[in-house]
């Protein structure tokens, strides 16, 4: 019987694990903070927060996913005017729901916050594009990477992966080397679906090694001709002649020293 | 076995007869001066550009997701391969996020930390210089091409020396660097720095008043500070809009704020104006790598944190301590496993502000790690910046935003 992997998260995993190891965290402080105090105290007088605290120095608020445009455009009055980053994190397996954060920067303050909000799977979230031309690209890259739609984006379309392309490469469930439509994606481009049969799948592991294929693979300890048969015997290489002396002597004033490299 | 292959020819650069008289043409992907495989498709109107385009992936490998397939060492040299210019900026930015993380960024030794900053410092050359070297190829200039790769060629030579690699040199580690620098290095290093100043002056004597050089500069890719904001640039796309903030001085790192030099500032939003300041910026890095070699005299031998739980310990303890030799062994099979939460960590690298934000939940594998590369948003910029210039100038635009494409498609 095959052994039983969990469909949804077929990332990596660790081999091994203690059962009653808890892992530490990073310490959540409370926002003492005179700059990020009046902020916060600010953003919560107009909108819900859910929580808010400061992770390494920087401030995290937790708000709601339809204030997002709301929330970013009260911040952007307050001098947090660049959207240095944003993307999602996907928690579908845990909770099934992305997790959507906006890194921001107040160059006169020298503060730094993030907003996150989560939806659902197939939620859309609203563009902040109107705010900061930045997120243009910065959705993009996340409708491409995790396939989070967007409303309002002037030209939503993938930006990383071909056009044509199925799936979306950053959800826990997509695997490292691709999936089955991945491993057809260029033989079906280059040469056409009818010839499947004939190609086969590409190989997408990159320590992958045939030894049946002299044509693409080098056989270092039994070495052949290029696309000679796999099943043939190896040529004899001539290495050394008994003509030409293996070690020289070595002579000092015949060799020249250098010394400087610049 | 050979199969007839449908991506046959076509001249796919040009189509002519749109309605409204506007030709498309086809900037790249294999464009010697898109500094990589940028696509532009330019709609024209005559020699001006009415709309732009930018196209990009073609460089694309998958890093973040290759980020949580790893172990945080293991993915350190593949930092390596984003910005390939300047490397060791990369793998510091990502080193420096997992130490806040761990929360062992204040127990990196001091004499790593001065290591560190040189290496940053002389890869912010090596990068300029290269810069330099390309910007001016496009816009015309051969010999100064040569007269920078020379120089570019001896900081390789230094950092060949340190690490063993000229490109991608993963020498920097999570928690200090692997090696002590090598007898001789800093008087090297010393020869370098007394020559370079005098061939910076040789380039600018070149350059900064040629009428040519001016001429394809002056007022062109002219980037507001408003737009510049918006946009989320950074470094010198930043600095050269009138906008003083760098990262290296504004929220420190490193020893940066035991440092003394200045940040260059322009207000001419032009492409002349961020040439300048890569001359000027180049002179800063030289004199804070002048007091970094005076402050490695006083460093005690240490070279990586004292962590356990994290970083192994010296190789003199592994191979003296079974217990250090049995954490060595957990750390490299299983890999560290980080507090449950997430850092951005920003840094000032030579192309402007390089982060990366893990998440971790407290596994060897990074549950997210975002990847903000500025020439991310300096290739998005040339959608709003392109149009209304003529095609000769796209190349210089390209040119002075300094992009690099292992970063942008990561």
């Amino acid at each position: 019987m095959r052994p039983y992997r969990p469909k949804e998260n077929v990332q990596k995993k660790s081999y091994y694990t203690d059962r009653f190891w808890v892992a530490p965290r990073v310490p959540e402080e409370p926002v003492e903070d005179p700059i990020f105090k009046e902020d916060l105290a600010s953003v919560e007088k107009a909108f819900k927060i859910k929580r808010a605290y400061v992770q390494r120095g920087q401030l995290v608020i937790i708000i709601d996913a339809k204030d997002n445009v709301d929330v970013l455009r009260h911040l952007k009055e307050r001098g947090y005017d660049v959207l240095s980053e944003m993307s999602a994190i996907d928690y579908l397996a845990k909770d099934g729901e992305f997790e959507i954060f906006y890194q921001l920067l107040a160059m006169s303050k020298r503060k730094r916050i993030r907003v996150k909000c989560r939806i659902k799977e197939h939620e859309a979230i609203e563009s902040v594009e109107c705010l900061f031309r930045s997120a243009d690209w910065s959705e993009r890259e996340m409708y491409d990477m995790f396939g989070i739609k967007v409303n309002n984006h002037p030209y939503l379309k993938r930006i990383l992966m071909p056009e044509d392309w199925v799936g979306h490469p950053l959800r826990k469930t997509y695997p490292l080397h691709g999936d089955e439509a991945a491993q057809w994606y260029e033989v079906d481009k280059i040469f056409g679906k009818e010839y499947r049969d004939v190609i086969g799948p590409e190989q997408r592991d990159p320590a992958f090694v045939s030894t049946k294929d002299t044509c693409n693979y080098a056989r270092v300890t039994h070495p052949l001709p290029k696309c000679a048969d796999p099943n043939s015997e190896p040529e004899r290489i001539e290495v050394f002649n008994d003509d030409a002396p293996l070690v020289e002597t070595f002579d000092l004033k015949k060799s020249k020293i250098v010394d400087k490299t610049r | 076995m050979q199969q007839r292959n449908r991506l046959e020819p076509y001249f796919e650069n040009l189509v002519f007869e749109r309605e409204d008289n506007k030709m498309v043409v086809n900037f790249g992907p294999q464009h010697p001066s898109a500094h990589g495989q940028l696509r532009l498709i330019l709609e024209m109107d005559g020699e001006q550009i009415a709309k732009a385009v930018p196209d990009i992936g073609y460089l694309h490998r998958g890093m973040e997701k290759m980020g949580e397939n790893m172990i945080y060492n293991e993915f350190l040299p593949t930092t390596d391969r984003m910005d390939y210019i300047a490397a060791t900026a990369n793998n510091y930015a990502f080193a420096l996020a997992v130490e806040r993380l761990l929360g062992i960024e204040d127990k990196v030794p001091r004499r790593a930390k001065v290591i560190r900053t040189i290496l940053l410092e002389l890869n912010r050359i090596i990068s300029h210089l290269f810069w330099l070297a390309t910007h001016a190829l496009d816009v015309g200039a051969m010999s100064v091409f040569l007269y920078c790769f020379r120089e570019r060629e001896y900081a390789m030579d230094l950092m060949e020396e340190y690490c063993g690699a000229r490109l991608t040199h993963s020498a920097v580690r999570i928690g200090g660097v692997p090696l002590d620098l090598p007898d001789g290095w800093l008087e090297h290093l010393n020869w370098f720095l007394n020559n370079l100043p005098e061939q910076i002056k040789l380039y600018e004597g070149l350059l900064t008043e040629n009428r040519i050089w001016r001429m394809r500069l002056e007022e062109v890719g002219v980037v507001p500070p408003e737009m510049a904001k918006s946009w989320a640039c950074s470094g010198i796309m930043l600095r050269g809009s009138g906008i003083e903030y760098d990262i290296r001085k504004e929220e420190p790192y490193e020893l940066y704020d035991e440092l003394d030099f200045d940040i260059p500032v322009s207000d001419r939003c032009d492409s002349y104006g961020r040439y300048l300041l890569y001359m000027e910026e180049m002179r800063q890095s030289i004199r804070i790598i002048r007091q970094l070699v005076a402050m490695y005299k006083d460093t005690g031998p240490e070279l990586m944190a004292h962590a356990p739980e994290y970083i192994s310990a010296p190789k003199e303890d592994i191979m003296t301590q079974n217990y250090s030799l049995m954490e060595h062994f957990v750390l490299v099979t299983q890999g560290m496993r980080p507090p449950v939460g997430e850092v951005y960590a920003p840094t000032e690298s030579p192309k402007g502000e390089l982060g990366f934000f893990i998440r971790s939940e407290g596994e060897p594998y990074a549950y997210r790690m975002k990847i903000r590369a500025p020439s991310f948003w300096h290739t998005g910029i040339l959608q709003d910046l392109l149009p209304g210039h003529y095609l000769a100038d796209v190349v210089t635009i390209i040119g002075s935003t300094n992009i690099v494409f292992g970063e942008i498609d990561r």
